[in-house]
Order: C-alpha cells, then sequence, then structure tokens
C-alpha cells in the first residue's frame, strides 16, 4: 500500500510497489491528461510534479511517490487558467495535443526556477519533451509569453 | 632429518593453537534476568536513542523489512557471509541475559557475552573509545526496546576463519583497545567532533580501506573504500571534489543532506543524515564537521569559491549547445531538462555534474548506481528524486553516457572498463535490491 497527495487528495494505491506512477494517475485516479508516451523517460508526454517539480511518471514507481505531493495538468490551476495554460490557448501551441500536458508540466518548473528564461534555457530545459508535430516554435512564443504575464500580475 | 622437522613443525603449531587459545579465552558473564524497562530513567533511555542513531546501529542489526534490531542482516565481509545478530532484549535468542558488564564488554573489547570472539564485522575496534555514560545509554536505550524473538542465522565463513578464537590473533595485530584521549592541542569542538567520529559514529569503517585481513589501513586513514556496493569516498587529502570542503559545506551537507558545491547522501549516507544524525544536536554536528574539516591539517576555505566555480559551471552550459560528443544525445535526452543551470550560482534543485563528488570520484560506482536507480525522494537531499534508468538505458547506454560526464565534466581520467563495470552493477543490484 503507498499513499500520497494526488492534485491535494489523499490517494492509497494498492498494488505492487513499483507500478509506474503513471499507471495509478490514469488508471486507478482515472486522470486522462497526463499521457504515454515511451514509456523510458526519453519523451516527456508522461510529466507531472513530485513535490513541486516536474519528474517522468513512466519510470517512476509508486513506491517512490509514497509521502510526496503529486500534480498533474488537472490539478496544476484549479481552474485551468495557469498562465501557461493561458499562454497555450492564446498562442493556439498545440496541433495534435499529446504531448501538450507534459510539455506545460515541464515549463511550469522552467518558469519556477528561471522567471525570465532566455533560449538557452528554454531549449535547454525542455529538450526532454518531443514535440512530433514541431511545435517547438509556438511552445517557446508560448512559454515566453506566459513569463511575462506572470511578471506584469506580480509587479 | 624430515622427521625431525615434521615433529618441530608439529609442536610449533600446537604451541601456537595452545597460545591462541589462552589468547582467546574469555569468561562467560553469568546470564540476568531481563531487566525491566522501568529500571532505565527516561532522559537516559533518549540519550542512548540518539546515540543509536548516529552510530547507525540499525543499518547492520535491522534486515530489510525485518524488526527493528533484531538482526539477521547479511554483511559481505569479504570473507564470507556474516549475518548482523539481535540486539534486542529478548532472552533467548538477543541480549535480554546480558548485564551491563556484558554489553560494556562487548562494545570494547569486541567479547561476547558467553565469552566467545566477536567478528570485526562488529565496529568494537571504534566502539572501545566510547564514554562510560555513552555505553551505559545505548544499553538502556536497547534493554528497553520491544524484545523479538529472532535466531541466530549461520555465517558462511569457511573453515578456519570461522574459528572465533582466532579473532585473538587478529586483535593482537590490529585492535587498539582504549579510549578516546582528547588531543589538548584542539579545542573543544574539534575534540567532541573527534569523540563522536571516531568512538560511536565509526566513520572510518566505510571510509578507510581494508588490509587483506579486514583491517583498516591506518597508513589511509579516510582515503575512500569501496563498502557495500558503494564508494565511500575519500575525506582526506586524497578527495577528488573539485571544490575545497568547508566546515560550513559539511555541516550543510550532514545535517541536509546535500551541499550544492559536492553533491547528495546516498546509500547508508543517506541514513546516516536523514536517520542518523537527524536527532543530533546542531553543535555536534557542527563538531563534526569541524573535525573532518581538519583532518588534512588545515581547515577548508572558501577565498578561491568563486573561480573554481566560473569555469567548472560553465562545463555543463557549454555542453548543450555543442553536442556532438559520444553519449551527449542520452545526456540531452534524459538529463538536461533537470541538471541545465542557467544560473551563475549552484542550484539545489539542478545539481551541478561538474561539481560532484560522483562524476569527479576514481570510481564508477556511485554514478552508476544512480543512473540505474535513481534517486528516492527521502534520499539526498528531501524533496528532490530523481528516476531510475534501468529499464531505459542498456549497459552500453550507461557506460557511454558515464564516460561522456567524465570526459566532459571533469579532468580525471578516464574511468576504465566501464561497460562491465555496469554489468556487475546491474547484476549486484538486481540480487540484492
Amino acid at each position: 500500500m503507498t499513499t500520497f497527495k494526488l492534485n491535494g487528495q489523499p490517494l492509497d494505491i494498492d498494488g505492487a510497489d513499483d507500478t509506474p506512477l503513471l499507471w495509478a494517475i490514469r488508471d486507478i485516479a482515472g486522470l486522462k491528461g497526463t499521457k504515454f508516451g515511451c514509456g523510458i523517460g526519453m519523451c516527456g508526454a508522461c510529466t507531472v510534479h513530485l513535490n513541486g517539480r516536474a519528474i517522468r511518471s513512466c519510470i517512476t514507481p509508486v513506491v517512490a511517490a509514497a509521502g510526496t505531493e503529486i500534480t498533474t495538468i488537472e490539478g496544476l490551476d484549479p481552474a485551468g487558467q495557469h498562465p501557461l495554460q493561458q499562454a497555450w490557448i492564446e498562442t493556439q501551441t498545440p496541433q495534435c495535443g499529446y504531448c501538450q500536458s507534459g510539455q506545460i508540466m515541464q515549463a511550469a518548473t522552467l518558469l519556477k526556477d528561471y522567471p525570465s528564461p532566455t533560449d538557452a534555457d528554454i531549449d535547454a530545459v525542455m529538450n526532454g519533451n518531443l514535440c512530433r508535430c514541431m511545435a517547438y516554435v509556438r511552445i517557446r512564443k508560448a512559454i515566453k509569453l506566459a513569463a511575462a504575464a506572470s511578471k506584469s500580475s506580480v509587479s | 632429518m624430515v622427521r625431525r622437522i615434521v615433529l618441530t613443525v608439529l609442536s610449533l603449531a600446537a604451541i601456537g593453537v595452545l597460545v591462541l587459545a589462552v589468547l582467546a579465552w574469555r569468561p562467560s558473564i553469568a546470564p540476568i534476568e531481563v531487566p525491566a524497562a522501568a529500571n532505565f530513567p527516561a532522559p537516559v533511555v533518549a540519550k542512548g536513542e540518539m546515540l543509536a542513531g548516529m552510530g547507525d546501529c540499525a543499518n547492520c542489526h535491522t534486515a530489510k523489512g525485518g524488526a527493528d534490531y533484531a538482526g539477521g542482516l547479511g554483511l559481505d565481509s569479504g570473507f564470507g557471509v556474516i549475518y548482523s545478530t539481535n540486539i534486542t532484549p529478548d532472552k533467548d535468542t538477543g541480549i535480554g541475559g546480558w548485564s551491563e558488564e556484558a554489553f560494556a564488554r562487548a562494545m570494547r573489547e569486541g567479547v561476547a557475552r558467553d565469552g566467545s570472539q566477536l567478528f570485526p564485522a562488529f565496529p568494537y575496534t571504534h566502539f572501545t573509545q566510547a564514554s562510560d555514560e555513552d555505553i551505559q545509554a545505548l544499553y538502556a536505550f536497547f534493554m528497553t526496546r520491544t524484545p523479538v524473538k529472532a535466531e541466530e542465522k549461520k555465517n558462511g565463513l569457511p573453515f578456519p576463519l570461522n574459528v572465533r578464537a582466532l579473532q585473538a590473533g587478529w586483535k593482537l595485530l590490529f585492535f587498539d583497545k582504549g579510549r578516546f584521549q582528547p588531543v589538548a592541542a584542539k579545542g573543544d569542538e574539534w575534540n567532541r567532533g573527534a569523540y563522536l567520529a571516531e568512538s560511536l559514529g565509526h566513520c572510518s569503517a566505510c571510509h578507510t580501506p581494508l588490509n587483506a585481513l579486514g583491517a583498516e589501513k591506518k597508513a589511509s586513514r579516510y582515503a575512500g573504500a569501496v563498502v557495500d556496493g558503494w564508494y565511500a569516498p575519500a575525506l582526506n587529502a586524497a578527495s577528488k571534489s573539485p571544490i575545497e570542503w568547508t566546515s560550513e559545506h559539511l555541516y550543510t551537507y550532514l545535517r541536509t543532506g546535500a551541499s550544492i558545491y559536492h553533491g547528495v547522501a546516498l546509500g547508508s549516507m543517506s541514513d546516516v543524515v536523514h536517520k542518523g544524525l537527524a536527532s543530533m544536536p546542531d553543535a555536534d554536528v557542527r563538531a563534526i564537521a569541524v573535525y573532518f574539516d581538519q583532518v588534512n591539517g588545515t581547515p577548508g576555505s572558501d577565498a578561491g569559491l568563486d573561480q573554481a566555480l566560473t569555469p567548472l559551471m560553465a562545463r555543463g552550459k557549454a555542453e548543450v549547445h555543442t553536442a556532438s560528443e559520444p553519449g551527449a544525445d542520452l545526456y540531452l535526452g534524459a538529463c538536461v531538462s533537470c541538471h541545465y543551470n542557467g544560473g551563475e550560482a549552484p542550484h539545489a534543485m539542478r545539481p551541478e555534474l561538474a561539481l560532484s563528488s560522483t562524476v569527479n570520484g576514481p570510481d564508477p560506482t556511485n554514478l552508476i548506481r544512480i543512473v540505474l536507480h535513481g534517486v528516492g525522494s527521502k534520499e539526498g537531499l528531501p524533496d528532490g528524486y530523481m528516476p531510475g534508468y534501468a529499464a531505459s538505458f542498456s549497459d552500453a547506454d550507461i557506460a557511454t553516457l558515464a564516460g561522456y560526464l567524465r570526459r566532459t565534466r571533469t579532468s580525471e581520467p578516464e574511468w576504465k572498463d566501464l561497460s562491465s563495470k555496469v554489468a556487475a552493477v546491474r547484476k549486484q543490484l538486481s540480487e540484492t535490491p
């Protein structure tokens, strides 16, 4: 039995310790926003937050999440209005959309560390999040828009 | 002539055995009725609990998934497996029948209650230095634990190494019995740190290489050693850390589980920090830091810190944009999103691999273990977490990645035979998770 908080709610997982966290999120908690991509932590589609930082949930066993706070795209902002989500809509960033929840969760950690990210910061931190539609140019634009919006809302 | 030689050899051997038998003989100390927990004052028990934590007794005396302090953990001594014993106060299978005198003799001399010699896998070689009050507190703590019935497991030592009496010979060669002697020229803080580290802390049991007979090499104190499938880094001048350790870095590392200038505590060192030292007062942790800071004679300094940091941190940044080296693709796919640092100063949650003791160290074991199994959310720096890539990367991938990091982040010589090393570590971890 593993217990952690998922988007603020306690969740008990009654399964093998090495069950991937992604399975628990999608199949047990039923939150389908987080996607399965490569299954080996190399594409970023499964990105969620553990204690507020982006991690790959497909290669994270549930036992590693015991006692932690897990946040998925559904919990990033209660109203779905995180500056990154607003910027994603504003710039019409997604094409097929499959990788986008992972992109947004990774970008949220990027902005936490680097509130005004340079192109180099974005390229490096977002490098592990693949997009087969090649929306990279719009992803970078949306991150910069969200950074600017976050700053103006703070000031 | 042959007959005379044979006779001489035989009689010398017989005399040797006799001498050893005399040397090894220790009286049995009569068993006592298990003392009632109420006999031990609560503050003494509490002190014992703190000391047992600092000495990390549980690390060896608690088996994986087993009851606390009930023993049964197999330790690879290099000569065969030795199982830790049950130190709960169970009358039949634990130390319930041990008087304080018997307990103190075991701690100070490595002799069990029944008079038999203990193996130095139990670090009495260090505990001999402990104070009477500290041994008394430990006794109070262990005698007030819940008794657990757990039979002793049979050690896997081959003959004649399993003959306990032979330990008397080992002790003659390698055991210096005696209390901790303060060094008058050093201050109280240094002496307190030295006492904690050298006695119950037994830090050098892991951080000092052993000789062929399993004793710490006195000439190589704190020179680093491979133990229990981890490399315990050098704490003396042999340290490969590219940034000079200071007492402040050591204090932060021992208190929090990480130093942004050196890396995170993993393996049993993570337990030392998060379980062992966690209940120790700040002053004691500082004292240990002060002691190790001066283990080379002079304290470390931050004077050259900024000049040293700039070129080291530039290595990580440069590699992101000139990814032509073999292994760079693996790093960019799996590592850079967390390990990249766009700032000027090291970032606790974006560990700088050029500063890492693991990447700079002489042995690749720790880096391989981290890539395979990651860093748990309760290990190292709390809240930080790294997944393992055991199922993602082949042995060849990990060897390439480790070689790449070594080449591009450090000035140290290449690690040899990385592929076979990765295979060996993976095999070992799959057998004992």
